[in-house]
């Protein structure tokens, strides 16, 4: 399918793509058996510029936007989706500062993120708060010019890697969702320390870890927009960053169809290649047809959060929601079509099938999408008479 | 520290068939790559320049089309690029084409340093390189797999041989040619392929780097191609493995089977 993408546009995934397949896939199988965070790859994609697509100008990025990124994200997720969760994490860490930070945070932070010299994360999970983000409890208290955080965020993408962490605490438990507020805090801040890294299913070639506050003094400063303003934060978050992870779902998709028509083209039973059996046909048409209306979602979604819409949630949870449930049963039928060879390790499917489960977990599980799409919906026609 | 690279734009290798009639290379409609070599040896350029500043510039001798290949390079951070081209540099042998090179890297110099790929992968010579220093009177060092890196004024580099390597050192002004052991070639970023896309490549003449026509293209050469030919494929073959004696004793039977030696019994 054309998309009709501008020069730019084709030269930023070509950019990608190349990175994908010359830097990526040769290291895609090594990273996820030794469950090692690819720092070489990047560097790789710190010099190509890629850190800085959705970063404007001004600081030292392409000024991109959420159309770009998905673009980018897609042709790295082809080549491996837990490399490209380390990559993306980083811009998920950069959007409360983008949407929310003073010119001073931008000025100070943005630059280096741009550049890939510095990686971000954004930490709100905690062992009480997944799907329900009020149960946040970790707290910052105001000391003169001063908050003081206590509390522990668990399974935070780059915890330990990323140098900026946007951290969501609890400023006023008593007002419950609007008492949570977001701030920047940098690795080495006094009390803020790293616990133990996870071991992971899929998306291994990711770091996933606890972030530890104690007694951590931050200056003022450090607060992102007003206190309060967490939830916020959190919403307007995702509301930029999950087309991303539809994205990365559609990379991962078509890399798991890719494989397996390769391979039902080769294979051969009862004298024939696969391909020309119908069962394993109507799988493939399938696993086509759901990545093409899941692409043409990502990329409508992305266009109209790019066009400054006010109110995305809807679409954008839908942008996440229906790729990711897609590219789990893509990746599922690629282990089927290949059958003994695709539950085998030595074949990269099994991986794209333990790699595209999280995406139907993280940054909201496809159940909170549904919660969020169906709120959506009830809003809209309470308004209609 | 200033650095000049030469490129040169290549048929892409894996595409590139001979005319059985006419023994030359088919051209047309094949696919132009940049020789792998001086992939590395833009690689060994820009590296020298991220550690210790100054500028790259890639050159390139060819048709106009030969601009891609530079604007490639600058995708990958060289600063500046200078396309030779001319009527008169038509049919160069290394010859007369490191004497353009050489009267180009002193209308663009003055260089600390110049490298090139180890050798071309179509015409396979490696003479341009070392022909290149000879021209202009400079040391040269060939098969440089490691750049140490300065000592005082000196600089050290690698050499690789067949059994081992060889350190040499040597002081710039200098000629190097690498090998691919000199490490990985960066990707593009963005904005270096941005810039690419908008770079007017400038175009020098023989007129523009002083170069005498007489010494260049076919009419300075000292070499003339009489003619290029695809070897005849190899007939069938046999791959047999085993103790000596009873392979020679197995190959006395067969040639004697296939009636090219008798065995007098």
């Amino acid at each position: 399918m054309d998309y009709f993408w501008t020069e730019e546009q084709i030269m930023l995934r070509d950019l990608a793509r190349q990175i994908a397949r010359e830097r990526i896939v040769p290291v895609r199988a090594e990273l996820d058996e030794k469950e090692e965070f690819p720092r070489q790859l990047m560097k790789d994609l710190a010099a190509a510029d890629l850190f800085g697509v959705v970063i404007p100008e001004e600081y030292g990025g392409l000024g991109f936007g959420c159309l770009e990124n998905c673009l980018v994200v897609e042709e790295l997720a082809w080549g491996c989706a837990g490399v490209t969760t380390s990559f993306a994490a980083s811009a998920l860490g950069s959007y409360p500062l983008l949407l929310f930070g003073s010119e001073e945070q931008k000025k100070k932070y943005l630059p280096a993120i741009a550049s890939g010299t510095k990686l971000a994360a954004f930490a709100l999970t905690e062992s009480t708060a997944g799907s329900d983000a009020a149960g946040i409890q970790t707290r910052a208290v105001k000391d003169g010019d001063h908050y003081v955080l206590n509390g522990t965020k668990q399974w935070i993408t780059n915890a330990g890697e990323a140098d900026i962490y946007s951290v969501i605490a609890i400023t006023d438990p008593a007002k419950g969702a609007r008492g949570a507020s977001a701030f920047l805090v940098e690795k080495g801040d006094p009390g803020f320390s790293f616990g133990k890294k996870e071991t992971k299913m899929g998306i291994r070639a990711s770091c996933t870890g606890e972030l530890i506050f104690q007694d951590c003094r931050l200056p003022a400063e450090r607060l992102l927009g007003r206190e309060g303003l967490g939830f916020i934060v959190v919403m307007k978050t995702f509301d930029q960053s999950r087309p991303g992870v539809g994205a990365q779902a559609i990379g991962l998709a078509q890399a798991a169809l890719d494989e397996a028509a390769a391979f039902a083209r080769t294979r051969v039973q009862f004298g024939k290649a696969i391909i020309n059996f119908q069962a394993v046909q109507h799988m493939l048409a399938d696993m086509a047809t759901q990545i093409e209306a899941a692409r043409a979602l990502v990329y409508s979604v992305a266009r109209f959060i790019d066009s400054g819409a006010k109110e995305v949630s809807k679409e954008s949870a839908m942008a996440k929601c229906f790729p990711s449930d897609v590219a789990m049963r893509a990746t599922t039928d690629a282990v089927q079509i290949l059958g003994g060879h695709g539950y085998m390790r030595e074949y990269p499917v099994e991986k794209m099938m333990r790699d595209a489960k999280i995406l139907q977990i993280y940054e909201g599980t496809n159940q909170i999408q549904r919660n969020i799409i169906g709120q959506e919906l009830n809003k809209e026609y309470g308004r209609r008479k | 520290m200033n650095i000049m690279v030469c490129i040169k734009q290549v048929p892409e290798t894996r595409k590139v068939k001979i005319d059985p009639e006419t023994h030359t290379l088919i051209r047309q409609g094949v696919e132009s790559m940049i020789n792998p070599f001086d992939l590395f040896a833009v690689e060994a350029a820009l590296r020298l320049k991220d550690e210790k500043g100054g500028k790259v510039v890639a050159v390139t001798m060819g048709p106009p089309q030969a601009e891609e290949a530079l604007r490639e390079v600058v995708a990958l951070g060289v600063d500046e690029v200078a396309l030779f081209s001319d009527r008169a540099f038509a049919g160069a042998d290394t010859w007369a084409t490191s004497y353009v090179l050489a009267q180009g890297a002193r209308k663009l110099g003055p260089f600390d340093l110049i490298v090139c790929g180890k050798q071309a992968v179509d015409g396979d010579t490696a003479q341009v390189g070392p022909g290149l220093a000879e021209r202009l009177g400079w040391p040269y060092v060939a098969f440089v797999r490691r750049i140490r890196g300065l000592d005082g004024r000196d600089m050290v580099v690698e050499r690789l041989m067949d059994d081992g390597y060889d350190v040499v050192r040597f002081a710039p002004p200098a000629l190097l040619t690498v090998v691919k052991e000199i490490g990985e070639i960066r990707v593009p970023s963005f904005k270096g392929k941005m810039r690419a896309k908008n770079l007017k490549v400038p175009v020098l003449s023989a007129a523009d780097i002083e170069a005498d026509p007489e010494m260049c293209g076919l009419k300075g050469s000292a070499t003339r191609v009489i003619k290029v030919f695809a070897p005849k494929p190899r007939e069938k073959r046999e791959l047999w493995e085993g103790e000596a004696e009873e392979l020679a004793q197995r190959l006395l039977h067969r040639l004697s089977e296939d009636k090219i030696i008798s065995i007098a019994v």
